[in-house]
């Protein structure tokens, strides 16, 4: 263990003790564990094995999983707080396990006991890890256009269909698999349901790992279908055409972590930049005393603050028991927005040595996009708070 | 097997800390965290315990202000009970009154097979405590342990020494005090964290425990003075023109190491 100064940290006050404890513990697993590794990890597009390991033994993957199924539930308040600090560390270990829990609470909310039984409390442990798939080549946005669909024959569903960019798939025992098993519903998001998939299941393949900017270590893959078989028990909470209001409950959640990942990987940023300011000197003084510098580092310390009250208003909401799509698509919007410009002020604080790849700085700009993009593009979550806020006449 | 081991709960380090000026001692009124010397010993305790398939780590700590963090992430780590002795009146206490508490405190949480001590703290240290606990407890004790092992009634630990190890057969029950680095501390899990809220820590006085404080006025030892740390010195800078591993070499001899 090392205990290593922290420039900026959550906000834990209004934390349990034990949660702020784990808040804690985090932090120091980051500063002491992953980010003497994550360069070499990052640069050479390493799946991060030893660290997810230490993950599952610290209950990372069984952070919204209670009792009787896990033993380390907490608010969505310090969920949100662990996601920043191992973001801060590395943006890919927290996508780790978004999805993970993105599936954990669909399974608690709409899952059969069996269903419950069977899955959370390996999902709790890590030892069997899961996660969603939502885009088709075809469309992210436009989920209800999907073509996968799950035709029900004999005692079970028959799968045919392609999903693309899902994260984590081949470390996934578990698919939540969002399809039609209604293509003619209208409304179309009626024919919707989420299925089960076992890793395994005849006819289901993992066919692709997609190159990409950043978000380095973990995969994301395209899936096939293939008149893939499941039993009838795979549908979630044994009930058709929910899978699309269920998703997007579950998706609040997923939100939330996202925002989460934005404001860690900002935080990282700025820590850096505070430092080299502070390190580098020219025209005889620290360049932080130069105003044009000085007035980024402001700029970034606001709104990394803002960012952070907005990402706990929204997993608040979610901890009270509301409805919080509106809320955790602001922060989701706000926070990942934030963390673009925070990392890319953060390269222009370090001059050239902010493009370069033996700094951090770069990573944190090439990762920023993906929350701009992921989890719900942001253009499509301004669709979303424009429809509440005109549905709830106002803001609450 | 039980194992006890001394906890100390001191400022975080990598916060700046400050000095009373009356007293010339650290500041202790803040929040205050588990010292890294000492989760050696609380690692060691649950491997030892471990091993030998049964019994129970305990903690032992004197803190002010009923400070309990640091002994949580003890408890989290693994340690079962503990108790805190926590008074304004022990504020003071030089090491062989910290030693008489630790020992009564040892007293007061049970029988152990070993109790165990970092060498020194990271705060502010004496490096005397745990051999002057054994001296009140009327128990051998074994400094600078590296590696130990239960075998039977006694122990085997490797002692580090200048020049290597010594290797030392000591009975049970024992005091050792552990360096810097032997083991790996674990992580605690966030069960482990979640459960140390219910394990039991008896918070108590020094007079709970038989033990009359003597403050600054009766301590047997005085700071007369401090002074900042000297500046760290530039280092020599060698170009190297071929010759440089000559250099290094002598250089290395003159301390000694080689
Ligand atoms: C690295 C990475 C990991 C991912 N992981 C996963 C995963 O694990 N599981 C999963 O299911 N998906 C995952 N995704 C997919 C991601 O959720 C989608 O890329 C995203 O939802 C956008 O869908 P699309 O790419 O099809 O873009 P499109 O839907 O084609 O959108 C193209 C553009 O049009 C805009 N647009 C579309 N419709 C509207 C509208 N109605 N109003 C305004 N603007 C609109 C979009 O905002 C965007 O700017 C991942 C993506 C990436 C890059």
């Amino acid at each position: 263990m090392s205990w290593q100064p922290n420039t900026n940290s959550a906000d834990v006050s209004q934390l349990s003790t034990e949660e702020q404890q784990i808040v804690e513990l985090v932090a120091r697993w980051v500063d002491h564990e992953v980010r003497p590794v994550v360069s070499q990890l990052e640069h050479t597009n390493t799946y991060p094995e030893a660290l997810i390991e230490q993950m599952k033994q610290m209950g990372v993957f069984g952070l919204a999983i209670p009792e009787p199924y896990g033993h380390s539930a907490v608010s969505a308040r310090c969920y949100a707080q662990v996601t920043e600090e191992i973001s801060r560390g590395w943006m890919s270990l927290a996508g780790a396990f978004g999805g993970h829990s993105v599936v954990s609470k669909l399974l608690l909310r709409f899952g059969t006991d069996e269903q419950k039984r069977r899955y959370l409390p390996r999902l709790a442990t890590g030892e069997l890890r899961a996660t969603m798939a939502l885009t088709e080549p075809d469309g992210g946005s436009d989920l209800q256009a999907m073509r996968t669909v799950a035709a029900a024959v004999g005692d079970g569903y028959v799968i045919n269909g392609s999903k693309t960019w899902i994260t984590n798939a081949r470390m996934s025992g578990l698919v939540a698999l969002l399809c039609k098993t209604d293509p003619s519903a209208e409304p179309r998001h009626r024919g919707v349901s989420i299925l089960l998939v076992e890793q395994g299941s005849a006819g289901f393949s993992v066919s692709r790992d997609l190159p990409k900017l950043g978000y380095k270590g973990v995969e994301s893959c395209e899936l096939n279908f293939d008149d893939c078989r499941v039993p009838a028990d795979a549908l979630l909470g044994g009930a058709e055409r929910h899978g699309f209001v269920q998703m997007m409950a579950g998706l609040e959640t997923g939100r939330i972590q996202v925002a989460g990942r934005a404001i860690g990987v900002a935080r990282a940023a700025f820590d850096d930049a505070l430092r080299y300011a502070q390190d580098r000197h020219t025209f005889g003084k620290p360049i932080w005393q130069h105003q044009s510098v000085g007035n980024l580092l402001a700029d970034m310390a606001t709104q990394i603050t803002a960012a952070q009250q907005l990402n706990y208003h929204a997993a608040d909401c979610v901890d009270s028991g509301r409805r919080a799509d509106m809320e955790a698509g602001m922060a989701k919007l706000f926070c990942s927005e934030m963390a673009a410009k925070v990392t890319l002020d953060a390269i222009r604080i370090h001059g050239g040595h902010g493009y370069s790849t033996e700094f951090d700085v770069e990573r944190y700009y090439r990762d920023a996009p993906l929350m701009i993009v992921g989890e719900g593009t942001n253009e499509v979550l301004r669709n979303v708070i424009v429809k509440q806020a005109i549905g709830r006449n106002g803001l609450t | 097997m039980n194992v006890t081991v001394c906890v100390k709960q001191i400022p975080d380090p990598a916060l700046p800390g400050e000095l009373d000026p009356s007293t010339n001692t650290l500041k202790r009124d803040g929040k205050l965290i588990l010292d890294e010397s000492d989760s050696y010993g609380v690692e060691m305790a649950l491997q030892l315990v471990g091993a030998a398939g049964g019994g129970e780590v305990g903690i032992i700590s004197m803190a002010p202000n009923g400070e309990v963090s640091g002994m949580r992430t003890a408890l989290a780590m693994g340690a079962a009970k503990g108790v805190l002795v926590s008074d304004p009146e022990l504020s003071g206490s030089d090491a062989l009154t910290t030693a008489k508490v630790l020992a009564a405190a040892a007293q007061k949480l049970g029988h152990a097979d070993l109790i165990i001590a970092g060498t020194e703290s990271s705060d502010g240290y004496t490096g005397t405590v745990p051999e002057q606990i054994a001296e009140v407890l009327g128990l051998p004790s074994v400094t600078f342990a590296k590696s130990v092992v239960v075998d039977g009634d006694t122990i085997k630990v490797n002692r580090q020494s200048e020049n290597g190890y010594d290797e030392v057969v000591c009975s049970l029950p024992a005091v050792i005090s552990v360096t810097a680095g032997v083991v790996e501390p674990r992580y605690p899990s966030f069960k482990g964290i979640m459960a140390a809220k219910s394990k039991p820590v008896d918070t108590v006085t020094a007079a709970d425990l038989g033990i009359t404080p003597v403050g600054w006025g009766g301590a047997f030892q005085q700071i007369t003075g401090i002074e900042q740390a000297p500046a760290r010195q530039a280092g020599e800078i060698v170009e190297d023109d071929g010759e440089a591993h000559l250099k290094i070499v002598a250089f290395l001899e003159n301390l000694k190491v080689i």
